[in-house]
């Protein structure tokens, strides 16, 4: 099980609770499709994702931006067990949409990189390894029913 | 995944645009490095303080970013440019690869966090690739 100080569960929750989803969700996976193309493998039905604009610009990606920022509140609801909280989500991402776990880690980067771009200065050395080990622990969450 | 003449563009274009900045950026993702992966520690050990914003830090982030600068200028070839660094990183310093990963990540971190209306996606794709082609040359005397 994963310790989490007291300085750590002040701090992300500081920071789902300003979270704008509806902002930073489309941010994200739009820049983790523009800056690892590959990434864009699973979408073919979300229609045109030619070039950054066209993905910056496609209602398809922002939808599912929010629907996946969404899904960190699953690790914060349940800081304590969250190998077991993402233990169904992990096998749906294996099982059913066969994702590279690979990739969790590069939209992980994206969603760091949108969440210090909007914190700033906010965005503390200490806020970013808090919000890291937070991440890395999902992120190992969503790969442990791959077999 | 080489870098393509437009990569080389937005490189050279938004480096001209952070370069003044370069003992802040280097200073602010050195810390962020030392604090989010405490492991790159373990090459420090000869400091004196470790601690964010730290003189050797300080020293060591503008150390690194006149690398960088240096290879934005040699971003034609970054194999010959950086031969000397490669070697010095592969034979004395010997720095796990890795390690180039993860700094290059704090880095870009930075932009963001300076830069936030000009490190966009597209000057984020171009930087990430520039940073790890540069990684590449320093690890090319390696093995």
């Amino acid at each position: 099980m994963v310790q989490w100080s007291e300085s750590e569960r002040t701090i992300i929750n500081g920071i789902f609770s300003h979270l704008d989803y509806d902002d930073l969700g489309p941010k994200a996976f739009s820049r983790c499709l523009i800056v690892y193309p590959w990434t864009q493998r699973y979408f073919s039905s979300f229609g045109n994702l030619h070039n950054a604009e066209a993905i910056m610009g496609n209602a398809n990606v922002a939808a599912h931006g929010i629907k996946v920022l969404h899904g960190l509140d699953l690790g914060l609801k349940h800081m304590d067990d969250i190998m077991g909280a993402y233990a169904e989500l992990s096998s749906l991402h294996s099982e059913k949409l066969h994702v590279d776990p690979d990739n969790f880690k590069l939209l992980s980067d994206c969603i760091t990189i949108v969440v210090a771009a909007k914190l700033g200065k906010a965005f503390t050395p200490e806020t970013q390894a808090a919000f890291h080990k937070f991440l890395a622990v999902v992120v190992s969450a969503l790969g442990k029913q791959y077999h | 995944m080489s870098l393509s003449t437009k990569d080389k563009e937005t490189v050279k274009a938004f480096w001209s645009k952070v370069s003044g900045k370069s003992e802040d950026i280097g200073n602010d993702a050195l810390s962020r490095m030392l604090v989010v992966y405490p492991q790159t520690k373990t090459y420090f050990s000869h400091w004196k303080e470790l601690t964010p914003g730290s003189a050797p830090v300080r020293k060591h982030g503008m150390t690194v970013m006149k690398g960088v600068g240096d290879a934005v200028s040699k971003i034609e070839d970054l194999t010959a440019g950086l031969m000397e660094l490669s070697e010095l990183h592969a034979f004395t310093l010997r720095v796990d690869p890795v390690n180039f990963k993860i700094l290059s990540h704090n880095i870009l971190v930075v932009f963001a966090i300076m830069f936030p209306n000009d490190f966009t996606p597209e000057v984020h794709v171009s930087m990430d690739k520039f940073l790890a082609a540069l990684a590449r040359a320093l690890s090319e005397k390696y093995r």
